[in-house]
């Protein structure tokens, strides 16, 4: 997961393959296509219109653009990455045509302390010979499902964790930790520096752990 | 050249564990971080958590594509061969 990572400059050999297909009209090169990034692309506009149906309006819009924007496409950048920025272009327009805007503002704001970790985890500054050490460690987590199917509490908590993050911490971790996106290429998309970007981060997977924690280990909580 | 500064304590680690797995400590902290790390078992639970909720959060990458959705995208695609 390093800082520096670029996207990628130009379609790959596999992208380029698959641009070529589309221009011939191949069903099946598009509809592969489709099912690779489809339902991403419906996460990704529903983090910005916040409604499915919308969202998944605005993914059909996205595939429109791309048959019909595939003759202009120059390949300065990946085919996703060319998807993906005509995607949120197409998100951001619908969001503010239908009053959904996230401002800015929500964007920037990182002023205000948010400890990883309640306080009260630690032992104060005072203490005789362990200050700022765990007072309750965590506990490691055993038994959390590998390769099985993520099953269903533990969906229903992570899930609403992330849609309990305020918007634009759950911007970020989605972009990052769902759909797989550098850092690099989620500052780009919303316009925020890399410092920014991790303040967010940092908030939105805290916040989570937090909230599996408590379901994990409901002992440790005194809430 | 030794490091003589204090070490790190846990509740300085966990506000920077985000910065670590993004590489993007300096290398001094990365030591001292790493040194705390060997020694804590308490932040090396820590660290194994946020890893495990990073991946967890990635496993609600499982979406399917809906068969409406698809069968629109494919009305739509031969509705752009034609045009």
């Amino acid at each position: 997961m390093a800082l520096t990572d670029r996207p990628l400059t130009a379609p790959s050999a596999d992208e380029q393959a698959q641009i070529e297909a589309l221009r011939r009209g191949d069903e099946d090169a598009f509809m592969a296509l489709v099912e690779k990034y489809h339902a991403s692309l419906v996460r990704v506009a529903g983090l910005f219109v916040h409604d499915q149906p919308t969202a998944e309006e605005v993914a059909q819009e996205t595939w429109l653009a791309v048959l019909r924007g595939l003759d202009r496409f120059e390949g300065r950048s990946t085919l996703k990455t060319w998807i993906f920025s005509i995607l949120t272009n197409l998100a951001k327009t619908r969001a503010r045509r239908d009053g959904r805007s996230l401002p800015f503002s929500a964007l920037a704001d990182d002023s205000e302390d948010e400890p990883a970790v309640d306080p009260d985890r630690f032992n104060p500054p005072d203490h005789a010979t362990f200050a700022g050490h765990w007072s309750v460690e965590p506990r490691p987590w055993e038994d959390l499902p590998e390769d099985a199917a993520l099953g269903g509490e533990l969906r229903r908590v992570i899930r609403e964790a992330i849609e309990a993050l305020p918007p634009a911490q759950r911007m970020v971790i989605s972009l990052r930790d769902i759909e797989g996106w550098g850092a690099a290429e989620v500052c780009n998309a919303l316009g925020i520096s890399e410092t920014n970007q991790r303040v967010l981060l940092h908030r939105a997977r805290s916040r989570v752990r937090n909230a599996l924690e408590r379901y994990l280990n409901p002992e440790l909580s005194n809430k | 050249m030794t490091e003589t500064r204090r070490g790190m304590t846990c509740k300085e680690l966990v506000e920077l564990v985000t910065a670590y797995f993004e590489n993007a400590l300096p290398d001094a902290e990365r030591a001292r971080f790493e040194r705390h790390l060997s020694d804590c078992e308490g932040c090396t639970a820590y660290i194994q958590q946020m890893r495990q909720t990073i991946r967890l959060v990635g496993r609600l990458a499982e979406d399917d594509l809906s068969l409406e959705a698809s069968e629109a995208l494919l009305h739509a695609f031969r509705d752009w061969k034609q045009s």
